[in-house]
């Protein structure tokens, strides 16, 4: 029998060691983390970064070897991380192959509500002209199934959706023979305030496995106080629709989403209460966007996004004690960022994309025939400007609209790879290219980052998401949300 | 322990060298069947005319008998239909296929470019390419709605195309039967050879490789080569681009255990795509007892750990299995990923497991371990 040799003639790389692409961010004044190109990352001490950076690094330390692993550096031990980094970084940017699934009808700008904060610019609801006709409603089926997706979700959107249910009906019956001829597979949302919901509506609803998404912005009177209505019972038919929908079509089938608001920072543990009242299995704690109503009633400016961080801290310190106590439940933006932290897969959530998701990921149809890039930029186009209107049913052909210069630009401009500040930030990966955001806000589709509050909020909630993981009882709880 | 080769006291061959025979205990087949073909016929009372060979369980009546015949060495009496097994001029006779079970395994050659450890078949520099021609002819012999086996070395790939042309034979003579091959994977790491692989293309094939740590120097070490870690990450990859079906198996002991969870995270964030883990305890034979000061683990110690290294494969959603450990030293998240695995014909229980309650779902120990070393803190589940 020959001799089996020592471990250490296995061990004989010494220091010669190479730097492979990443950044880094503090998260203190001793902690940092560093993260490569393809997002996976590493707490650790400053010093393990400068000694890492001179190389320095003592070979076959602990540090050494989980840096190794995660692919910061190959020596002449191991140099697969290459082959492995090219598959991550592929797997990463898989999704955008698929282009675009979401496709929204806006069916209605009408709607019975008239809430100050409104994004998209409501009419009251007795004018048609603000209604989708049958031209429009077939020109976009079209469109859509122009795409190459095969799995497709159509979201009607208002307005208040379902003042124009007879379109909703109509769209639905009409494009689903339409997509099986195109091999294609559809599915149908929602969105609306359910204030008039219908038993006709609720059986359409369980016939087409429609989903349906609505508004809930906290307890009644912060509800009622965001969302008025002729009859102030805006969160009495909200919470009421919620209930009978979970009976009717099943706990998985209704989703709801609350709008933050200046009344809303002093509450964030009675709004989860609220979320967890109507047996909901998480929430978005979402930060009011700078679009429609809200900005020309000075509704945004009443907080900056400081506050609103500060909100989201203890709405989430409430709901990771919530977890500890037994209940399973979730922060939505959060699990979006965790996905992107912890695995390669895209959780594909438009806004947190780069490239941008606009037009490639999400497309709106606007009632009136314009093609906007996302729902965004159909609400900046309702304030005067119309960057995102890139093209008209009917008159613009699939191609002319997915390949023009005006969707093509702010993408290619935006891409955090390349856009100042973003291509050297640690959390590139993690976050995404917001054009709409920043031509609202700046002017333009970059923006300065130290001024915007999209690059605020979202390095704020990464450090608290990354300070937290590395904590072992919380780590555990959001590691949860992803998987 | 189940007998898998014996000596016979009692035979008659016209043949010279290792002939394979399929055995059945049907004497009325047709002609063009028997040949090839072993008559079982234990109190010889049929008409072996026609058969190749006949086997006879004593020579009390052989007076009738003129066709080769070989009696049945003791303890293999159980071999019958549709079995096949292989047998010498000298009287040596082996079962190479039991029919009824599922852990059929053929030794395609004991060369080996990697030295491990605690090798279960340590590797002899012969030639032995006798024993990948008898799996050619065995596999033509087998029956088409066999579930599974598997190919086993020393390091099957040494024959390069040769093992390709036996993977091509079972999907043409076997279609429906799952493969298992054993290898290092280092032979992947070339594109060239995968690539025929790819155009054999039997989805039916599984390619099972160890990687014992995601620390280089330590999978090196135990598989005592240089550079084995990089080729062999490079095979996993490359036989998924082609999308071969590929298992890891991971035997725990001293060496691995250290990295264990480790190397299950890495598995998770860069090999998600493989098709199953397995995790193994370590079988007490071969190299392992020459090395068991540097092996031994009892499993009771790293229960926890495998809990952990479980949860993480199946959150990240890679099919995971537990093999060779007994069921009272599984915990609770890895107990669903428990497999009966220790192959029928050398698994074996301990006194104490008499009383157990959960003895039919547990796979017991290796008689290895049973014989030189196993876990002191078994608990029978009551």
């Amino acid at each position: 029998m020959a001799k089996f040799r020592d471990k250490d003639v296995f061990a004989t790389s010494g220091n010669n060691y190479k730097l492979l692409p990443f950044s880094f961010r503090r998260l203190s004044d001793k902690k940092v983390v560093l993260v490569n190109f393809v997002g996976d990352s590493y707490l650790c001490d400053s010093l393990t970064l400068s000694q890492l950076h001179s190389g320095d690094l003592e070979y076959n330390s602990t540090e050494y070897i989980h840096l190794r692993s995660l692919h910061f550096l190959i020596d002449d031990e191991t140099k697969i991380a290459l082959e492995l980094l090219g598959i991550k970084y592929r797997t990463r940017l898989s999704r955008i192959a698929e282009m675009t699934t979401l496709h929204i009808f806006v069916v209605t700008l009408r709607c019975e509500h008239s809430c100050p904060y409104c994004q998209v610019s409501r009419q009251s609801d007795n004018k048609v002209t603000y209604d989708m006709n049958h031209k429009t409603a077939n020109e976009a089926i079209d469109f859509a199934l122009q795409g190459p997706s095969k799995f497709m979700k159509f979201e009607f959107q208002g307005g208040e959706s379902l003042l124009n249910f007879p379109m909703i009906k109509y769209i639905v019956e009409t494009s689903l023979p339409k997509a099986a001829k195109a091999n294609k597979v559809l599915s149908f949302v929602i969105a609306t305030n359910l204030a008039i919901l219908t038993d006709e509506i609720i059986e359409f609803c369980r016939k087409y496995k429609i989903q349906i998404s609505t508004s809930l912005d906290g307890p009644r009177e912060l509800h009622n106080s965001n969302r008025p209505r002729p009859g102030k019972d805006s969160h009495q038919r909200t919470v009421q629709g919620i209930k009978k929908l979970r009976e009717e079509l099943g706990v998985d089938n209704v989703s709801a989403l609350m709008t933050t608001t200046d009344k809303s920072l002093s509450m964030p543990k009675a709004i989860v209460d609220e979320y967890i009242d109507n047996g909901l299995d998480g929430i978005f704690l979402r930060p009011l966007s700078p679009y429609g109503f809200a900005i020309k009633t000075k509704r945004y400016d009443l907080y900056n996004e400081e506050k609103w961080f500060n909100f989201y801290v203890e709405g989430m310190e409430y709901i990771l004690d919530l977890n500890k106590a037994g209940l399973n439940f979730a922060e939505y933006y959060s699990a979006t960022i965790l996905k992107k932290i912890l695995t390669y897969s895209d959780p594909g959530y438009v806004d947190l994309r780069s490239p941008a998701g606009i037009g490639i990921a999400g497309i709106v149809y606007n009632y009136d025939g314009k093609i906007f890039a996302s729902d965004e930029g159909r609400m900046l186009y309702e304030m005067g400007n119309d960057t995102f209107h890139i093209g008209d049913l009917g008159k613009s052909t699939y191609k002319e609209v997915m390949t023009g210069d005006k969707l093509l630009d702010p993408i290619e401009e935006s891409f955090s790879a390349s856009a100042p500040s973003c291509n050297t930030c640690a959390y590139q990966l993690y976050c995404g290219a917001d054009p709409v955001y920043h031509m609202a806000t700046a002017g333009d589709f970059v923006g300065r980052k130290a001024e915007s509050a999209f690059c605020y909020r979202n390095i704020q909630t990464i450090d608290y998401l990354m300070k937290k993981l590395s904590h072992q009882e919380d780590g555990k709880i959001l590691r949860s949300w992803v998987t | 322990m189940l007998k898998l080769r014996g000596k016979s006291d009692s035979y008659r061959l016209s043949t010279i060298g290792r002939k394979i025979y399929k055995i059945s205990s049907n004497e009325k087949i047709p002609e063009v069947l028997k040949r090839g073909t072993a008559l079982l016929d234990l109190n010889a009372t049929k008409s072996g005319n026609g058969f190749s060979l006949q086997i006879i369980s004593n020579t009390e009546n052989i007076s009738g008998i003129d066709t080769d015949f070989i009696t049945i060495p003791e303890g293999m009496e159980y071999v019958s239909d549709g079995d096949i097994i292989s047998i010498n001029e000298l009287g040596h006779f082996w079962v190479i296929f039991r029919k009824r079970s599922n852990y059929n395994t053929f030794l395609l050659t004991e060369r080996c470019n990697h030295y491990c450890l605690m090798c279960s078949q340590p590797p002899k520099d012969v030639n032995d390419d006798w024993l990948l021609d008898q799996a050619m002819q065995a596999v033509e012999k087998i029956s088409k709605d066999t579930q599974r086996m598997g190919f086993s070395g020393g390091e099957p790939t040494l024959y390069g195309d040769q093992l390709l042309e036996l993977v091509k034979k079972c999907k043409s003579y076997l279609p429906y039967t799952m493969i298992d091959i054993l290898t290092n994977g280092r032979m992947f790491s070339d594109p060239s050879y995968t690539n025929k692989l790819k155009s054999v293309d039997h989805a039916q094939c599984m390619i099972c490789i160890p990687l014992y740590s995601h620390v280089p120097e330590i999978h090196n070490y135990v598989v005592q080569s240089e550079n084995s870690f990089d080729e062999t990450v490079r095979g996993i990859l490359n036989l998924k681009a082609i999308n071969q079906p590929v298992e890891i198996r991971i035997v725990i002991h001293q060496q691995t255990i250290g990295t264990l969870l480790e190397t299950c995270n890495y598995i998770a964030k860069n090999l998600m795509f493989v098709d199953h883990v397995a995790l193994m305890g370590l079988e007490i034979t071969g190299f392992t007892r020459a090395n068991l000061d540097k092996l031994w683990i009892d499993p009771y110690d790293y229960t926890a750990i495998l809990d952990q290294c479980v949860k993480v494969l199946n959150d990240a959603k890679v099919v995971t299995s537990i093999y060779n450990l007994p069921l009272c030293l599984v915990g609770e998240e890895a107990r669903h990923n428990y497999k009966k695995s220790i192959s029928d014909w050398k698994n074996e229980y301990l006194l104490e497991c008499e009383g157990c309650t959960k003895k039919s779902e547990c796979g017991g120990f290796f008689s290895s371990s049973i014989k030189f070393k196993h876990s002191k803190n078994i608990k029978p589940f009551s």
